[in-house]
């Protein structure tokens, strides 16, 4: 008998439409995967299996846990399970745990609350379930307050806290979307693990196919609050016979044309790093010591040629960020210099630095968080033209801005929109409009595709692509996803702890990593083809 | 922790330091001889030279500041020129009527306050929170000298539970004393109640939004718990801030309630001094409320340290 029983459920919120008719089945000691993209549901399934749902919405059908109803639970009812039978562990660990309160109190509150135990017990069984999740007690004691913990750390608290009383259920909504690969991989290890330990049921939630793939027995694919296709992973991922699920296979191992691939030292080089470094002010000691700095970048050399792609990847907090920051000169380094176009631009006063910053624009990760959401479309795109020499009409800033829009499969109609009137994928586009509109001969995107949806993502490393093509913009991508980098780039450099540790063309490096920062890397990086080989020898 | 404590200890004593100058300064270029306003219109030049020179008016400023400021160190705080006695004696005698007053009047608002805003966050958008919160707007809105009138109407002429004014001291017995006192801290109090208790609700509501609730309430625990346990304490940062600036405005506040109820306190002594021009005075107890507002605003500080532990750094 199933554990979970998800029946012909309806869900609205308001007057829209959310879910429609929904099946779903976890049997104890079974991983099941929810697969979709943004808005296709998910979440709000797994909400309604807590009974956590924003005020307004309305589910209907038939939702049984263990034999209990839980649509017709009361809240009450609905209290005894959360936390007891049921766990749950939520996509950002950055702001999932209470920042006044220590990760011991945290932990133990639920184990109290349930089993009406002393408090002393509780932080005994908060202690056990800690080390478990791999935070020892040496290093991370109870009275830890969360934000001395990294994201990674805070995500094992809150596997801890779901788990503490070993549940029937995990549900876990993009438990790794906000780790780097490495951390990905000990996450999903660890929740394996408590699976295989407790018999628990895991429904993971996640837009990455190949994460899901790794982990679940089962699938379900989900489209507009509709179920697509459900079954065993090996078998609906090797036949893929809704063309949906083949459309997202197909979109997540996307490689977009280049038809005319980079020539290594054809010219003289665009971008030269040497020996850059940035250290940051420590955490003092003691009021009598200067602080340790902490250095963020270390002794960084790197060239980038024209039309060059080049991925740099590493693991968060490696200083790739922060060395982006400073190839962009917005940010001074410590030491070492920076040359663009033969010139240095370490030391330059801003204003000598406008002819630079024509020729290097930048795309951010996060679309919706880089638009002033009060300006319109033509404003915010034809923002860098205050760089160019002779400030363009309003009706040649217009055409710049038509031009531009068209360039990324915009419409000059959308030049009068509001950022919000966009989605994701389209306010991307939008950044790059931006980045282009002045013809640079450089764009650095920091994680230019890691917060859109797999299909929209092809998109867009297509768009790269052929503005590659097109106007010959080299580029630095800055991500910790690999298929970025073997989808994009001519050269991958590994950034650890502040030092490049290896360079070299893309397939080299991803298929024979030397240094063993890279290695990690590769080693932990999903993938979508080994992935369902690995699954098609299992489930036959 | 010791280091940020260190810090807004120093920073304190720099606002000190720095609004003893204002005063000062702002004192110097008000118009108005205290020598002549003591002799009287008809006292000669030279009389009133003779009592400047002993006044120590004539002196240079920065020796007249230092000497000012010094005396603030050790509570010589100088005569007052309309009464003829140490400004000290004035001030320890009305002191003992505004400090009670006023710490009534903030414990008061507080209380009424949090579970005003509690209330509200709870029923967001619902019948109650529409109602606290209009209430909380009039609130707001209506002067608090108003409110005083309406209050001795209610409380002291029509119920005739309390005094309607005066203070019979604390001589009189502590109830005695202390039932003159709660009409004029209620007054005070609801206005700044009712500024808190919005601050209060849209913290909260602010809150009970994060991704740790959601966390708490995976867990099990029922919505209320996770009110007091989880959200309070991270709404309480906002609700410290403005109860520390809404302080100056509570004592401006007791200047004109004190009028109000007649109450023998600082808010009236300064008064009466400024229409008497009595400098000495009014520089003291300014400097007196100054400190005041930065002493609350140093011990909201320090309250910041115990709520949040991201403040105080690795123990």
């Amino acid at each position: 008998m199933s554990l979970l029983e998800i029946e012909n459920l309806s869900l609205t919120i308001g007057a829209t439409p959310i879910l429609k008719g929904v099946e779903l089945t976890v049997a104890p000691g079974e991983v099941v995967g929810l697969v979709g993209e943004s808005g296709s549901g998910k979440s709000m399934t797994a909400l309604t299996i807590m009974q956590l749902l924003p005020h307004l919405a309305r589910a209907e059908g038939r939702v049984t846990f263990d034999g209990i109803d839980i649509l017709g639970a009361t809240e009450d009812q609905m209290c005894a399970l959360r936390g007891d039978d049921i766990g749950m562990v939520f996509q950002e660990p950055m702001t999932a745990l209470n920042p006044v309160k220590t990760i011991g109190e945290q932990v133990a509150e639920g184990i109290r609350w349930h089993t009406k135990t002393s408090r002393a017990e509780a932080e005994d069984r908060a202690r056990k379930i800690l080390d478990r999740v791999g935070l020892p007690e040496a290093k991370f004691p109870l009275s830890r307050y969360p934000h001395e913990l990294s994201g990674g750390q805070r995500q094992r608290v809150v596997i801890a806290i779901a788990c503490a009383l070993k549940p029937k259920l995990l549900i876990a909504d993009e438990p790794t979307t906000a780790l780097d690969v490495v951390l990905q991989a000990q996450i999903l290890d660890l929740l394996r693990d408590l699976v295989r330990e407790n018999r628990m049921g895991l429904l993971l939630i996640s837009h990455d196919l190949a994460v899901v793939t790794e982990m679940a027995d089962r699938l379900t694919i989900l489209r507009h609050g509709e179920v697509t296709e459900a079954g065993d992973t090996a078998r609906t991922l090797s036949e893929q016979q809704h063309p949906y699920t083949r459309e997202l296979a197909l979109a997540s191992m996307h490689v977009p044309a280049r038809p005319k691939p980079h020539l290594a030292g054809s010219a003289r080089p665009l971008l030269e790093v040497e020996g850059v470094g940035r250290d940051y002010p420590g955490r003092r000691t003691s009021l009598f010591r200067p602080a340790q700095p902490i250095r963020a970048v270390d002794n960084v050399s790197l060239t980038i040629e024209p039309a060059q792609s080049v991925a740099l990847v590493g693991r968060s907090g490696c200083g790739k960020s922060t060395l982006a920051r400073m190839i962009l000169a917005l940010d001074k380094p410590t030491a070492g210099t920076i040359r663009f176009r033969g010139e240095a631009i370490t030391g330059k006063a801003e204003a000598e630095l406008k002819p630079a910053r024509r020729d290097m624009q930048v795309v951010f990760q996060d679309p919706y968080g880089s638009f002033d959401p009060r300006q319109k479309v033509q404003r915010l795109v034809a923002e860098p033209l205050h760089l160019l020499e002779k400030q363009p009409a309003q009706a040649e800033r217009r055409e710049m801005v038509a031009h531009a829009l068209h360039e990324v499969g915009l419409g000059p109609r959308d030049m009068d929109k509001y950022p919000h009137e966009f989605s994701g994928g389209q306010r991307q586009r939008l950044s790059i409009a931006r980045a282009i509109i002045t013809r640079p001969k450089l764009v650095v995107a920091d994680e230019p595709v890691s917060a859109l949806d797999v299909s929209i993502r092809a998109q867009i490393l297509d768009l790269f692509a052929e503005l590659n093509q097109k106007l010959g913009i080299a580029y630095l991508f800055i991500t910790h996803d690999l298929t970025v980098a073997r989808a994009m780039a001519d050269e991958v450099l590994v950034m650890h702890e502040g030092k490049i540790v290896e360079r070299g063309r893309t397939a080299d490096v991803l298929d024979h990593p030397r240094s063993e920062a890279a290695r990690a890397l590769v080693a932990a990086a999903p993938d979508l083809h080994r992935a369902i080989a690995r699954r098609i020898q299992e489930q036959g | 922790m010791t280091a940020y404590l260190l810090k807004r200890l120093i920073i304190a004593a720099l606002t000190l330091v720095l609004a003893s100058m204002v005063v000062f300064a702002v004192m110097e270029v008000l118009p108005g001889d205290p020598a002549r306003l003591m002799l009287g219109l008809n006292a000669g030049a030279d009389q009133v030279e003779l009592l400047r020179n002993q006044m120590g008016l004539n002196a240079p400023l920065l020796l007249r500041y230092l000497h000012w400021a010094g005396g603030l160190l050790s509570l010589d705080f100088g005569r007052s020129y309309t009464y003829s006695v140490p400004v000290i004696d004035l001030v320890r005698e009305r002191i003992a009527v505004s400090l009670p007053l006023a710490l009534i009047a903030l414990a008061l608002s507080t209380i009424i306050a949090i579970p005003v805003g509690v209330f509200s966050a709870s029923r967001q958008g619902q019948a109650g929170d529409t109602l606290a919160m209009g209430a909380a707007q009039l609130g707001v809105a209506v002067p608090n000298f108003w409110f005083a009138l309406m209050l001795i109407y209610l409380f002291a002429v029509w119920l005739r539970l309390v005094p309607a004014g005066g203070f019979p001291g604390w001589g009189a017995g502590a109830w005695t004393a202390l039932k003159s006192l709660i009409l004029p801290a209620v007054a005070l109090a609801l206005p700044q109640a009712a500024i808190l208790g919005r601050v209060a609700r849209s913290a909260l509501v602010e809150v009970l939004n994060e991704d740790y609730i959601r966390t708490a309430r995976a867990k099990g625990l029922p919505y209320r718990a996770v009110l007091w346990r989880h959200a309070l304490r991270n709404a309480m940062i906002p609700v410290l801030t403005i109860l520390g600036l809404q302080f100056a405005f509570l004592l401006a506040g007791t200047i004109i309630i004190e009028n109000v109820f007649y109450l023998p306190g600082l808010g009236r002594l300064i008064f009466q001094a400024i229409t008497q021009r009595d400098l000495i005075v009014v520089e003291s107890i300014v400097m007196l409320l100054v400190a005041a507002v930065i002493l609350i605003n140093l011990l909201v500080d320090f309250s910041y340290a115990i709520v949040d532990p991201r403040l105080r750094g690795r123990q």
